[in-house]
């Protein structure tokens, strides 16, 4: 054993190898939580009747529903036969091999990557696996989390282990303080437009520096919920006083001797002086302006203060193809101001967004302000505990007074696998995560924004900051 | 899964090359919450015609296939080598495979053999002589006999090995049990619990 100084992702990934591959296998590193959801889990459970196995470890195993929950009516039976079927199969599946499930209707119901945190069971220096690409979600607390197939669902069922192939490490420096107005979700968008949609194919992502530690917890989790739109199947926070705050008295936390062993262990989880990252990627936060997307993948984004790119300036041939295909798709002429583009619809919600600090934010902007005329908006709160939190802060209130249409927990129109969809050629400022064509509904148009600029679009009824909401009264307001 | 040493089946013979997963198993197919129960969606498009090979009573029961070349070829749905399992395959034979069709087979205990176009011939004839007449698919010797006639066929080492052993992915990490078992006597008592369920 060499005393080699190493990265935060690599001691995760030590501490939890049951067997090292030889000869090029893969590691087999043992799971510490596995999330389950409806979608990607029916034929995982097929298999282990099929072959008479049980899930090992149905205590480290958990289940809620959301891909296909309906956000409203939650009362009655699910309308669409697809989403009602899929549903009930893991109500049985959750019956027949003893795992816990929080069902609609249930105050722990809600987007598998909210419960999660919500409940403790997330907490540092563990690996965390789920049917879900977003699960890297879970690296803000500096957990190992990582997306899986549903083979591989059917694995850690099975064996509470994953073989694995060794990943690199990047490291991505955000140095500086935010500006007013500017926050995580414009961070990522900003780091995903700089390394591309494929940049972190490979890596494990951490997210370092002062900015990155002047976070929140949920914040963090906007940023690594992010990291798979880059191309990386994990993204990670080292986690500090601000994880242990905001971990220390939820229901699944450890508690005396445990919580104090735990945070012996935490403490020496970030990475060590000296430890070499594979690649490395600089951000400036001082100088960062809320970002949206213009085009129809998460990386093809711009500050909120530019206009729509024009193709014929990039001079890699297959993403000017790509861009010129987007904005047929988006419908967007290049160098039209970025805060002209009007829309159809708001979405605030999804995985990325849909916390109480989203729900916070965004009601802080809008309240006692009216809603433009013609614009929709959809409030999905993240889980069904984080809607009751909200209802006990009066936000629902700030919500219906502005017009927008308060709704019940699920994934929603991140994805529009339940009713809630975008018809075609609509256009939506989403403060979701992908941006892809037909995601919303098919042909929809979507603009990936945070809960800030999703708000004061709301109000202005075109792509805006909460600066562009002070212009009217003072013009030299959000002037940078 | 099963071990596969020696098994007997009826052999059908289907004199077709090319059949690609979409014929063994339509995309219509695909929606289903569940990794058995395909059996009626095998070679479904060609189920309506009387004629079909299975539809025949003395194949209708068969276990063992004997198809031309190129068999499993296009898209890379697993639901084809699930189709053939749950209609009561347990051998495919072809004297070429689409690779990711072959892999998916050795994953789900189905044998997916390589023969000679040859030894393919002289199969069909002595199955169709004598229809609904069992063969022998021995893969210690790599080896299937009808009758008098026996042919060699060709599996890689490993797939035979695992197919011999009656290990799939899972079944390969459950033969390190103990490294888990050992792992999991260390964990420490700070890690996650989902049970018993608190914040309820």
């Amino acid at each position: 054993m060499s005393n080699k100084p190493l990265t935060l992702a690599e001691k995760v990934w030590n501490n939890h190898l049951v067997a090292r591959g030889e000869n090029g296998s893969p590691d087999l590193l043992y799971i510490d939580l596995h999330l389950v959801h409806e979608v990607t889990s029916p034929q995982a459970f097929d298999g282990l009747r099929l072959a008479g196995r049980p899930v090992r470890r149905p205590d480290l195993t958990i289940a809620t529903e959301d891909h296909n929950t309906p956000t409203l009516d939650i009362d009655k039976p699910i309308a669409d036969p697809t989403s009602r079927t899929q549903i009930q199969t893991l109500r049985n599946n959750a019956a027949e091999f003893g795992i816990r499930i929080h069902s609609l209707g249930d105050v722990n119901q809600g987007i598998v990557h909210v419960v999660g945190p919500q409940l403790g069971l997330t907490m540092p220096g563990i690996t965390v696996v789920c049917g879900d690409s977003h699960t890297s979600t879970h690296g803000a607390f500096g957990a190992l989390a990582m997306g899986i197939g549903t083979s591989e669902v059917e694995h850690v069922l099975a064996t509470q282990t994953l073989p694995l192939k060794p990943f690199k490490t990047m490291a991505i420096n955000v140095e500086g303080t935010l500006r007013p107005g500017v926050t995580a979700k414009d961070i990522i968008l900003a780091v995903i437009a700089k390394i591309g949609t494929g940049g972190g194919q490979g890596y494990v992502l951490e997210y370092r520096g002062s900015a990155i530690r002047a976070l929140s917890i949920e914040a963090r989790m906007t940023i690594c919920n992010m990291s798979i739109e880059a191309g990386a199947r994990a993204g990670m926070v080292a986690p500090d006083q601000i994880t242990y705050d905001y971990l220390e008295g939820r229901p699944h936390a450890p508690q005396g001797a445990d919580w104090n062993e735990a945070v012996a262990y935490w403490n020496t989880l970030p990475s060590d002086e000296g430890a070499v990252y594979d690649a490395e990627v600089f951000l400036d936060a001082n100088t960062l302006d809320p970002f949206v997307t213009w085009g129809t993948n998460p990386g093809q984004g711009v500050s909120l203060l530019d206009n729509v790119p024009n193709p014929a300036d990039i001079a890699d041939p297959n993403e000017r193809a790509a861009a010129e295909r987007a904005l047929e798709y988006m419908d967007l002429v290049a160098g039209t101001p970025m805060k002209q583009i009007a829309v159809d619809t708001v979405f605030l919600g999804s995985c990325t967004n849909s916390r109480i600090e989203d729900l916070r934010a965004a009601a802080s902007i809008i309240k006692g302000k009216t809603k433009a005329e013609g614009v929709r908006m959809l409030v999905v709160p993240g889980s069904a505990k984080v809607r009751l939190e909200a209802e006990a802060e009066g936000l629902d209130k700030v919500f219906k007074d502005f017009g927008a249409e308060w709704r019940f927990a699920g994934c929603s129109m991140c994805l529009g696998m339940n009713p809630d969809q975008l018809a075609p050629g609509e256009r939506a400022a989403s403060t979701s995560n992908r941006n892809f064509e037909g995601r919303q509904g098919k042909g929809a148009r979507t603009h990936l924004v945070s809960p800030l600029v999703a708000a004061a679009t709301a109000i202005r009824g075109t792509l805006s900051s909460p600066a562009d909401l002070d212009d009217a009264a003072s013009s030299t307001a959000g002037a940078n | 899964m099963e071990k596969f040493e020696v098994f007997s089946g009826v052999a059908v013979p289907l004199r077709r090359s090319n059949v690609d997963t979409d014929q063994i198993i339509p995309a219509v197919y695909l929606k289903r919450i569940t990794k058995t129960g395909f059996e009626d969606a095998l070679f479904a498009a060609w189920r309506g015609d009387s004629e079909f090979i299975l539809n025949q009573p003395a194949y209708a029961g068969g276990q063992v296939l004997v198809a031309g070349p190129d068999f499993g070829t296009g898209s890379s749905r697993e639901h084809a080598v699930w189709a053939l399992r749950d209609y009561g395959f347990k051998a495919v034979f072809s004297s070429k495979f689409a690779d990711i069709f072959r892999g998916n087979a050795g994953k789900q205990g189905l044998v997916a053999g390589v023969i000679s176009d040859e030894d393919t011939e002289k199969l069909w004839a002595a199955i169709e002589a004598n229809p609904g007449s069992h063969i022998e698919v021995n893969l210690v010797d790599r080896t299937a006999t009808i009758g008098s006639l026996t042919v060699s066929f060709e599996i890689d080492d490993y797939t035979r090995w695992r197919l011999l052993e009656g290990l799939d992915d899972i079944g390969l990490t459950l033969r390190d049990e103990q490294a888990i078992v050992d792992f999991e006597a260390k964990r420490e008592s700070w890690r996650p619990k989902t049970l018993p369920a608190k914040g309820v």
